[in-house]
């Protein structure tokens, strides 16, 4: 009796915590994402777009690991029992993807736009979910280069 | 060197094409992190730690995609992906792969 009060007060801190992890993480997403509004970010290859008169493109890339906390574990576990939609598990991937987007299009600031952006999504150990997004940022016009880098570099973020 | 996800590089032609670039590590976490994580898996959270050992090997990965092209003459690598896998439990690969060309 004593180990099952054990377990659930354990899962009840697990929920506390993860649950205002969780809010503060989503506040902190929206709020960065408003920021961002003003730089597009597509999915599509510059087939479609006139992209002629880039003066510069940059690789970005973003990442985040993100973790469900035990009562999210728990919660899956019990779920996925009956089938059907977990709302557990969506929230986490949508936490995990929509902070990388955010640190790429942060590492695109001062670019017109990113284009061909691709999300990647993986899972590495057993409760850790880590998602990646990249793409390419299109600078169009040079006057934007000369406030961006303020130097003689062409390509900042990835030269070898 | 120019990298990029897109089929080319805006503004320049394709002039040489010399095929498929890769480059790939395998990483473990280290005892120190894993305590970390292994608290942030009871409480839920981002792992800082994990997402910097990743970034650091993604970018190892991409170091080496670039040496592969440099060593065959190309100076842009364009169709870039990356991909992440387990192989292990505590081991994670990344993995990137483009296509050397040299534009003008």
């Amino acid at each position: 009796m004593i180990d099952l009060i054990i377990i659930f007060g354990f899962l009840f801190i697990a929920y506390i915590t993860g649950s205002i992890a969780e809010k503060n993480h989503f506040k902190r997403i929206r709020a960065r994402e408003a920021a961002l509004i003003n730089q597009p970010y597509v999915v599509d290859q510059f087939k479609t777009m006139d992209l002629s008169k880039a003066q510069r493109t940059e690789f970005v890339h973003g990442s985040c690991v993100i973790a469900a906390d035990r009562f999210k574990m728990f919660l899956g576990g019990v779920l996925s029992i009956f089938g059907g939609r977990i709302s557990a598990f969506e929230s986490l991937t949508d936490r995990a993807r929509r902070e990388a987007i955010i640190r790429m299009r942060e590492q695109a600031i001062g670019a017109d736009m990113v284009v061909c952006t691709r999300i990647q999504f993986s899972k590495i150990g057993k409760t850790q979910v880590e998602s990646i997004a990249y793409g390419t940022a299109i600078y169009l016009n040079s006057f934007d280069e000369s406030v961006v880098t303020n130097s003689n570099e062409q390509i900042p973020a990835y030269t070898f | 060197m120019i990298i990029t996800t897109l089929e080319a590089v805006p503004g320049k032609q394709i002039e040489i094409h010399y095929g498929v670039v890769t480059g790939s590590t395998v990483r473990a976490k280290n005892a120190g992190r894993d305590f970390m994580a292994g608290l942030k898996n009871i409480f839920g959270g981002e792992l800082k730690g994990y997402t910097q050992l990743l970034e650091e090997s993604r970018q190892e990965a991409m170091r080496r995609m670039v040496e592969q092209a440099q060593k065959s003459g190309a100076n842009a690598i364009v169709n870039v992906r990356l991909a992440t896998s387990s192989v292990a439990a505590g081991a994670a690969e990344v993995f990137a792969y483009g296509t050397a060309v040299k534009v003008i």
